[in-house]
């Protein structure tokens, strides 16, 4: 932490707050993927780590970086718009793969799928 | 005194993402079924870059961006794979 102390109070105090919010949230996305009774509802748990944890500790890492090298980083924007990207799909595919297991299994628990209307009327 | 505040706030943001990663690590081995520990792995890889990322902070080297980019770039592929094996029984086909 040799070079922390050239950093001006408020960056410091700026990056100490979003660091503190991302992990906070990742932290209480965490205890939902713990307590949330089915699969379905666990689901939505962790995207809040991937949204605004993921969101915070970059741009504490973007304010940091940038007033310590009296420049703007900004290749944190690259994780940021990857994740952001990545994490819906990751999770639609999954989601459609365990309900498929579901359907496979018992059924009585999830929907049905919804059946294809043909124009002939079956 | 920026040196200070620096220094509590990344360790308790530290802390806080090794307890988030461990429930992760519980979920992942307790989880009733498949999908929850692929759920539980995804998570996983998204607080390892998050920690990276505070790690990075704290020692002022831009060097472990480049590990938590490449962390969040197999976590991707790796649940894609996973959740196609579950829906398909293979990966390729």
């Amino acid at each position: 932490m040799n070079h922390a102390a050239d950093i001006p109070v408020w960056a410091a105090l700026l990056t100490a707050f979003f660091v503190l919010v991302g992990a906070c949230l990742t932290l209480i996305g965490a205890l939902g993927l713990l307590r949330l009774k089915t699969f379905y509802e666990r689901m939505h748990a962790p995207t809040l780590g991937s949204t605004w944890g993921t969101a915070g500790v970059l741009l504490a890492s973007i304010i940091f970086f940038s007033v310590l090298q009296s420049r703007p980083v900004l290749h944190e924007v690259l994780i940021a718009v990857f994740v952001t990207v990545t994490t819906p799909v990751t999770l639609m595919l999954l989601a459609r793969a365990a309900l498929y297991r579901d359907r496979i299994e018992d059924g009585s628990e999830v929907p049905a799928p919804v059946k294809q209307h043909t124009s002939d009327g079956e | 005194m920026s040196a200070v505040i620096l220094f509590w706030s990344l360790l308790i943001a530290q802390i806080l993402l090794a307890i988030a990663m461990g429930i992760a690590a519980y979920r992942m081995i307790r989880g009733p079924r498949a999908q929850d520990r692929i759920l539980s792995l995804d998570a996983l890889y998204v607080n390892a870059m998050l920690l990276l990322l505070v790690f990075g902070i704290r020692t002022g080297s831009t060097l472990y961006f480049e590990v938590a980019l490449v962390i969040s770039l197999l976590g991707f592929v790796s649940t894609v794979a996973l959740a196609k094996f579950l829906m398909r029984g293979e990966v390729i086909e």
